[in-house]
């Protein structure tokens, strides 16, 4: 079964033909079958691969398959290969699942749309280049993957593209990521040069075995270009202005590519390259305070927007930044866990806000909601489960993996209080925020238009399922990963350590033992930290509720006080309301001086210096010409003499020379 | 009596002036066949020169080149000839100042 692993994204790919080249001719119908059974089928095939991974022993819990050699020269060789491990089966079925639920719920959603085609090709070519990357043996194909999914992104945020702010999105998607990648490229480079190939598993072995392979700075340096590239992909300070933007694109687009799958690939990453972070002691700090800094800068945007599906992106953002902070302090699996869950209940609350659109006949503003709980129950249930879980609010998903992130925070070596404290502090500006959506959007007196009203209905059945299916996710799938102190068996990092740490303390090196010390003191350690990791727990599930407070209260109870608040801190809500005018800063600091830049260059050099010299000779051969053509006379004899005249000066310069 | 060998150098100054004639006709003269006429002039002082000196030479290779250009002259009037009949056919003249097209 393992040997078939090629078969998880193929089927998305030839899903991705079909469409595409067959689409328009088969219609609708088939489409709408083929899109999402491709995923399905790919689905099924990494469950099985799954079942028979955990039947093998840990130690044999990885499995390559080389399908070609790629690229041979000289001494460099990349293969199309795929490998599986616990970390990419985690991926795989991640994405598989995440992704057939959404394009089961697409097929509704973009029932009356004249691109129902284009759309489902470019969701399976998503789903293609998704699973190279996460699938992928080596750093190459990993990046053929990660610029996939970039141009699948881009094509998906300017699906309609007509609109002038969707088209844009993309290409600011596009031209952000593009930074990122410029970055991971050259930490590829880097790689590739140090250690003379990209082969994660011959890489990161040699590196395990023979640590001092090398000096720390140029690890430090890999792994910072590597985490740029995450930045940017990841939507993490200061390369995160992309992604808000991206919501332009269709609501399930927003969902499994700007929420569920896409958005994590930098977190996959740096977990990936875990042997090298924990070698770059300098790079871990660096990922963590990013991520805790993203996390608690998109918090507090979440705060004043009234577009449902700008919080949710700011949320995402802030999300990852989590993530972030988990691998940054050296806890991979938690990170991880982080992903997993999140792709869960962040996916189901982009598939609720599209439900909610779906009623509102396309609303996205929050202040023409309102008193939608009666009116669509189950998008209702859904929404506010996923809310629950997002809130780390226990026994919900989202608890059990941000507790494991902010309990390493202050507890690995890698750690410190003031990650855990901010984190802890974003977490509440999460369950506020969140909650803010929720009361905004289901409680009160219905704010939209008499219109509109009229119109309110429950999205059809084949929406409510894929959403119910995640709310049950939402709620369950953070019990794979329940701490020791908890009376769990936190399953999940066991399953994922024998790739992100946690090897045999005997034989790992400084980092990996470090690692090895901060998993025995957060798990069967002593009584003292596990006294403290329940105090802590405590104290955040307690932040979260008083967010949820204070949300009610603003929201629900006393309607007038946001605005009352916004008018005594007016500079401050302006600054907020307008995203740290970051947006704005970027355009005066990059775009328009960049333009600038290329301005000059069009005029001064392109126009000036390579234009001019060019024409300057074509002037200067064309004015030699026009006196030289006057020879051409056209009449023979005037040739005939010429040739004469030659021959007689030649005879005189010979008899001349003959005689002296 | 016997006929005095004419000295070779008067072969060659008749040669000379053969070759001049020819040159100045085909420069100065404006009718096509007149100008085909002085450069087999042209060809005929150059033959006469070969032959001279093959005669004085004790050598055959100067008969031999004559032979050549005696060829490929009847080659070149074949060609000429007909070049100018097709000239004439379509501009209804041979003289070589109105066949100017060859110019800027």
């Amino acid at each position: 079964m393992l040997d078939l692993v090629w078969l998880i994204p193929l089927f998305p790919a030839i899903g991705f033909l079909i469409n595409g080249l067959l689409g328009k001719r088969l219609g609708k119908g088939a489409v709408s079958v083929v899109g999402p059974s491709a995923i399905g089928l790919s689905f099924l095939t990494a469950v099985l691969i799954f079942f028979e991974l955990i039947g093998r022993t840990p130690a044999e819990r990885i499995f390559e398959k080389e399908i070609f050699a790629w690229v041979v020269s000289g001494s460099f060789k990349t293969v199309i290969g795929y490998q599986i491990d616990p970390l990419s089966m985690v991926m795989a079925l991640v994405v598989t699942g995440v992704s057939f639920l959404i394009h089961i719920y697409s097929v509704g959603y973009m029932h009356d749309d004249p691109g129902f085609t284009r759309y489902f090709t470019y969701l399976n070519l998503f789903v293609f280049m998704m699973l190279n990357l996460v699938l992928a043996n080596n750093f190459l194909l990993m990046f053929v993957g990660w610029e996939g999914v970039g141009l699948c992104s881009y094509l998906l945020i300017g699906f309609w593209y007509e609109k002038d702010s969707a088209s844009n999105a993309g290409k600011k998607a596009f031209v952000v990521n593009r930074v990122g990648d410029f970055g991971f490229l050259l930490g590829i480079f880097l790689l590739f040069v140090h250690f003379g190939t990209l082969d994660f598993t011959d890489l990161f072995g040699a590196l395990q075995k023979n640590p001092q392979m090398i000096s720390v700075e140029t690890a430090t340096a890999i792994t910072i270009l590597l985490f740029v590239g995450a930045c940017g992909k990841s939507a993490q300070l200061p390369l995160y202005v992309w992604l808000p933007d991206a919501m332009e694109g269709p609501t399930p687009v927003s969902s499994l590519i700007h929420a569920a799958t896409m958005v994590t690939a930098g977190v996959y990453m740096v977990a990936r390259c875990n042997v090298l972070y924990t070698l770059a002691p300098l790079s871990m700090a660096v990922v963590a305070t990013v991520g805790v800094a993203t996390a608690i800068f998109a918090a507090s945007i979440g705060f004043c927007q009234n577009d449902i599906k700008k919080v949710l992106a700011y949320s995402t953002i802030s999300q990852l930044g989590y993530m972030f902070v988990g691998v940054g302090v050296g806890a991979f699996s938690a990170g991880i866990f982080h992903l997993m869950t999140h792709a869960f209940f962040k996916g189901l609350l982009f598939l609720g806000a599209g439900s909610i659109m779906h009623a509102l006949s396309g609303e996205l503003d929050m202040r023409k909601m309102g008193g939608l709980r009666k009116k669509t129950p189950v998008t209702f249930w859904t929404f506010f489960f996923a809310t629950l879980a997002i809130a780390g609010i226990p026994p919900f998903s989202g608890f059990f993996s941000k507790d494991e992130i902010l309990w390493q925070a202050f507890s690995s070596p890698h750690g410190h209080f003031l990650l855990w404290l901010v984190g802890a502090v974003a977490a509440g500006m999460t369950a506020f925020y969140m909650f803010r959506a929720v009361f905004m959007t289901f409680w009160g007196e219905c704010r939209a238009d008499e219109e509109v009203k009229h119109h309110i209905h429950e999205s059809p059945r084949i929406m409510t399922i894929p959403l119910t299916i995640l709310m049950v996710l939402s709620i369950i799938g953070g019990w794979v990963g329940i701490p020791h102190v908890l009376g769990g068996g936190n399953h999940f990092h066991e399953f994922l350590a024998p790739v992100v740490g946690g090897a045999e303390p005997g034989k790992a090196h400084a980092g990996i033992s470090l690692l090895a010390q901060a998993w025995a003191s957060s798990g069967e350690g002593a009584g003292h930290s596990a006294a403290l990791e329940i105090l802590l727990m405590v104290v955040s599930v307690a932040i979260a509720l008083i967010g949820i407070g204070i949300a009610y209260l603003f929201y629900v109870k006393r309607p007038e006080l946001p605005a009352r608040l916004a008018e005594r801190r007016r500079g401050l809500y302006r600054l907020v309301l307008n995203k740290y005018y970051v947006d704005e800063i970027y355009q005066v600091l990059f775009v328009d001086s960049l333009k600038r830049l290329g301005t000059g260059l069009w005029r001064g050099f392109d126009e000036f210096v390579i234009d001019g010299t060019v024409n300057g000779i074509a002037y200067f051969l064309g004015w030699i010409s026009s006196v030289l053509r006057r020879v051409q006379t056209g009449l023979v004899q005037n040739y005939a003499f010429s040739i004469l005249a030659g021959g007689v000066v030649l005879a005189v310069y010979y008899l001349l020379r003959s005689l002296f | 009596m016997t006929i005095p060998e004419v000295p070779p150098v008067l072969y060659l100054v008749l040669s000379g002036i053969l070759f001049t004639i020819g040159v100045i006709g085909a420069l100065t003269r404006r009718n096509a066949l007149v100008v085909f006429m002085c450069i087999e002039l042209m060809l005929n002082a150059v033959n006469l020169t070969f032959i001279t000196f093959s005669r004085f030479l004790q050598s055959l290779d100067g008969v031999l080149f004559a032979f050549f250009v005696m060829a490929v002259a009847a080659a070149e009037a074949a060609v000429g000839l007909a070049i100018f009949v097709l000239v004439y056919r379509s501009r209804g003249t041979i003289n070589v100042d109105e066949v100017n097209l060859l110019k800027w």
